[in-house]
């Protein structure tokens, strides 16, 4: 347990080191070279990336047990590292569109990505405090990154309130379950438990307090309040930001803090995850549809996808957790494109970001409006596009593990959920244009709304790899 | 799979041409780009239509099996695959949708005028997925197929529809959408009951009685909505009335079809018991939906809602004869949906020849059309009559062999549903009065044109088939009888060796 194995986190040094020294690149560079640090921390992304990749399989712990590396780390990682990157390309146009263009924003998305990826391989309750907060202090700023513009400094405030409120919830957890268990550690702390064993009072309130304070990190319900504000007020690609990567990450937390120290108290929490999957749910579908802001609807939308997502935990099982891997995957894909969308929403050189301004997108832009129907109808869930199977396997999961009445609302809320995101595809295809989106869109998005959307359509013919990768992930965490 | 994937072709050919359309047919010059679409979308659908022709003289009439089977791995570790096939009882629909689909972009020739490649490129697709999911062979292709359906049509009734077009499509899309949803978790506890998802392993697989009900009831919430019978029929008229012509032929013709397929490739085999329990229900809603839709039917004031509440009356007719659970009933059953299939596509065809010119469905708006359109008068005046079940018609035999099944079941059922024949041909001749005889008074009307000869190609074939389905049923009986056969065997077997005494006989007196 006591050696460091540096080697394991190869990744995240890596990432360390890169952060320090472009962060003293942009000092000597100044706001000029914000283009050229953003480029390389994309290049630094991109390298973890083929690095994870490749070791993809390993299993094993470094720093004394506080870190692990293993298959589902990794395939979290890679999506977390591809929806950062993605997301900062996404952003290189509209930083320097809209005078944001200074070398802290990448930098800090860096370091963000560096807590996620923390945060992902935690095997112990410090470790993970620790990179949970790297995570949320960098999130912080880059949410009021428009410092001048006051909806931007609300959405930091408020997600920078909340999300200490949250933190301190989660200690309070943690303290509660060192104090009955007498450790931290995950693998010490799961061969304390054994299933059906008696467990000490204070220490199902110390998960109850642990689990609150993740649950506002992946906005579920009824922790979700920040969500739609923060969503709306903070600049586009750091929304587009917020709902890919941090909360991949924070699924990525919450299952292993569940199936791995607390397992096999899967009776004490299951109904916990089922009341916040079921609320997040309906609340998503339910409060989307008077929106009339496309980011707050995405905020809604990203609370409904979680509550989705939270079914494959409350089945507990392998398959559940296979469900979410994929799940998340869909999901992190589908976000990306939208925010795409969105961020190509300009009229007259002015961001607009209301979901009437999408009118007649089909008849001015014909490209975009197909790509952002796929991921509508996607995001729905109806089939032949890949949406669809990320539901599939996560009801597949729940009746398997015979959670009948969560999977029927679940289905029943997709169904209501299917309502907003047919309204988007009615606006753009039924209705007439009032105007039209400034033109060019720029040859990234062009590549990322081709390539996310081609994925979404073709995904489901070679969706086997993806499984397989899914699977071996989700064994991976209950191997050991 | 041996030799040529012929399904797979006939499934693919109309996506292939899909996309051509929209990679290849450049939109610079609208003219140009619509009228090239269209003549793709034409020869795809002809060449699939000719393709399609094979499976008809090629299909083995004396084999019960699946034919021109397909199968390749595609998700190994789910046991799931891609499996194709097709035996009497799916092997017509498959060339019911790629006989209408060449017609409905004929018909749309001249009468859609905006975004032509869209419009195009939406029927092909939706001929892929119809064509699948009457192929498909394992639980999870079907059901994307059969919900992917929903994405074409929602986009034809919204884009192309009339003046309530959005809230017909919503309606249209929303409906169909719940009871799918239910349908897929039935799938998904019977793939963890029987760990697979093949539908012919799953022929085989006898599901516990309790379980059964449940299946029964979430499949049924799925295809009820569907075929739609009453009360959850409501979304059909709205759709109909919004949709444009071509779009109602492939709603009428095809997609009302894939609920009464439904219950008959799964409701009734898999869930025999169930089914046997609840075929009093099915008769009761089915029996209200012939009475009552006819009587509806018959105060319409709209030419398109009313044959489509004459189509819920016709399906109501489906639903008895599959659940009679007989050879009769269910030959009868689906000879009708396949009558249906023509019969309704052309009546709506035709309500769509006089709508391009007088752009109205009103019925009032017309009198006397006989006679400026002889023509046109005689072809509506065959499928109306078709429509009430004339004898040498298709609508008679399939009506007639649906009620002598029922008539073994239960006589009541029988003669209810007779008297919706009744109802029937009131309401169609009276609308036939109205619209083609009397003085021609209206101003509008005066200078109309009898069909032109896109519009007579139009309907020949749909002419031919008819009598041919009238006058020599057998040609078509023959290719269903051996499935049906071992439908009704295994049906009866099941029952028979039910292990509790049968929950069906709650019911009891039979």
């Amino acid at each position: 347990m006591s050696e460091m194995n540096i080697t394991a986190a190869l990744p995240e040094v890596f990432l360390a080191v890169a952060g320090m020294i472009l962060l003293m690149l942009g000092v000597f560079r100044g706001n000029g070279g914000t283009r050229l640090v953003l480029t390389l921390t994309v290049a630094c992304f991109a390298l973890s990336f083929v690095v994870i990749a490749a070791s993809m399989g390993r299993h094993e712990a470094a720093m004394g047990g506080l870190f692990i590396a293993d298959a589902f780390g990794d395939f979290m990682k890679l999506l977390v590292l591809a929806g950062s990157g993605i997301t900062l390309i996404m952003a290189m146009r509209y930083i320097e569109r809209e005078d944001m263009a200074r070398f802290e924003y990448p930098v800090l998305i860096l370091f963000a990505t560096l807590g996620m990826l923390l945060m992902i391989s935690a095997n112990d309750m410090l470790a993970l405090y620790l990179g949970l907060e790297l995570q949320s202090l960098s999130l912080y700023v880059v949410a009021a990154f428009r410092r001048d513009h006051l909806r931007s400094s609300e959405a930091g405030l408020k997600y920078f309130v909340l999300g200490a409120l949250s933190s301190g919830m989660l200690l309070y957890g943690i303290s509660m379950i060192y104090g009955f268990a007498g450790t931290t550690s995950f693998a010490g702390l799961a061969a304390q438990f054994s299933v059906g064993a008696q467990v000490p009072i204070g220490l199902i309130v110390g998960i109850v307090f642990l689990t609150a304070g993740l649950a506002f990190k992946i906005s579920a319900v009824p922790f979700h309040m920040w969500t739609p504000d923060v969503y709306e007020g903070a600049p586009t690609p750091v929304t587009a930001f917020f709902a890919t990567a941090p909360k991949v990450a924070a699924m990525a937390l919450v299952i292993r803090v569940m199936i791995g120290p607390f397992g096999d108290l899967v009776d004490q929490w299951q109904q916990i995850i089922w009341f916040i999957s079921i609320a997040s749910m309906l609340l998503g579908a339910l409060a989307a549809i008077s929106q009339t802001n496309i980011k707050r609807l995405m905020a809604y939308s990203s609370i409904g996808h979680i509550g989705y997502a939270l079914i494959g935990l409350a089945a507990g099982t392998e398959r559940g957790v296979n469900g979410i891997l994929l799940y998340m995957t869909i999901y992190v894909v589908m976000n990306l494109g939208t925010f795409a969308c969105i961020l190509c929403m300009r009229q007259k050189e002015v961001m607009v970001e209301r979901i009437e301004d999408l009118k007649g997108l089909s008849k001015t832009h014909p490209a975009m409006a197909l790509a952002l129907g796929i991921f509508m109808f996607s995001m729905a869930g109806i089939p032949p596009l890949v949406g669809f199977f990320g539901k599939f396997y996560i009801f597949l999961a729940a009746i398997e593990a015979q959670l009948y009445v969560l999977a029927v609302v679940g289905v029943l809320s997709s169904v209501i959920g299917a309502y907003y995101y047919l309204r988007i595809v009615k606006l753009m295809y039924f209705d007439d244009p009032i105007e039209a989106f400034d033109r060019p869109i720029g040859r990234e998005m062009s590549v990322i709304l081709a390539a996310t959307s081609l994925i979404i359509v073709l995904l489901t013919v070679g969706i086997s790899p993806l499984l397989d990768g899914t699977a071996m992930a989700a064994a991976s965490l209950f191997s050991g | 799979m041996t030799g040529w994937p012929i399904l797979s072709t006939i499934t693919f050919l109309p996506l292939a041409g899909a996309l051509w359309i929209l990679f290849f047919v450049r939109h610079d010059d609208e003219a140009l780009a619509a009228k090239n679409a269209r003549s793709m979308a034409l020869w795809a659908s002809l060449v699939t239509f000719v393709v399609s022709l094979f499976l008809w003289f090629r299909f083995d009439r004396a084999s019960a099996d699946f034919q021109f089977v397909e199968r390749v791995d595609w998700i190994p570790a789910f046991d799931i695959s891609y499996h194709m096939g097709v035996d009497g009882i799916s092997m017509m629909f498959v060339l019911l949708s790629t006989l209408l689909t060449p017609l409905c972009v004929l018909a749309s020739w001249d009468s859609v005028k905006s975004r032509v490649k869209e419009y195009m490129i939406a029927f092909l697709v939706l001929e892929t997925l119809m064509v699948g999911m009457f192929c498909a062979l394992d639980l999870v292709i079907f059901y994307v197929f059969f919900e992917g359906v929903l994405i074409p049509m929602f986009l034809i009734i919204g884009i192309w529809g009339g003046g309530r077009r959005v809230y017909a499509a919503f309606k249209f899309f929303l409906y169909t959408l719940i009871g799918s949803v239910l349908m897929l978790l039935a799938i998904l506890a019977m793939y963890y009951d029987a760990g697979t998802t093949d539908i012919p392993t799953l022929l085989r697989h006898s599901f516990p009685s309790s379980m059964q009900a449940w299946l029964w009831i979430a499949f049924f919430a799925s295809f009820a909505v569907k075929v739609p019978m009453w009360p959850v029929h409501t979304w059909l008229p709205d759709a109909h009335v919004e949709a444009p012509t071509a779009g109602s032929v492939i709603l009428a013709g095809v997609l009302l079809k894939m609920g009464g397929y439904g219950f008959l490739r799964f409701s009734l085999p898999m869930m025999p018991e169930a089914s046997a329990f609840f075929a009093p229900l099915i008769f009761t809603l089915s029996v209200i939906a012939v009475v009552y839709t006819s009587l509806v039917a018959l105060a319409q004031e709209d030419m398109k809602k009313l044959i489509a509440y004459s189509s819920v009356a016709h399906m109501g007719f489906v639903t008895i004869g599959i659940f009679a659970a007989n050879q009769q009933g269910i030959e009868g059953a689906i000879f009708q949906m396949l009558s249906h299939g023509v019969v309704s596509a052309a009546l709506f065809l035709c309500v769509g020849v006089v709508y391009d010119r007088v752009h109205t469905r009103l019925i009032v708006r017309y009198d006397g059309l006989v006679n400026r359109m002889p023509a046109y008068a005689l072809i509506f005046m065959l499928f109306l009559l078709a429509s009430v079940g004339l004898p040498g018609t298709s609508g008679f035999v399939g009506e007639f062999l649906v009620l002598v099944g029922a008539f073994q079941v239960n006589t009541s059922v029988a003669l209810l549903a007779a008297s919706g024949m009744v109802l029937g041909a009131a309401y169609m001749l009276y609308l036939y009065r109205r619209i083609f005889f009397g003085k021609m008074t209206k101003e509008d009307l005066m200078a109309i044109l009898d069909l032109n000869w896109r519009e007579k190609m139009v309907f020949a074939p749909l002419v031919a088939l008819v009598l041919w389905m009238g006058i020599y049923p057998s040609s078509f009986i023959d290719v269903m009888a051996p499935s049906v056969v071992r439908l009704v065997e295994g049906y009866e077997a099941s029952l028979a060796s039910a292990e509790a005494p049968l929950f069906a006989s709650l019911w009891s007196q039979r």
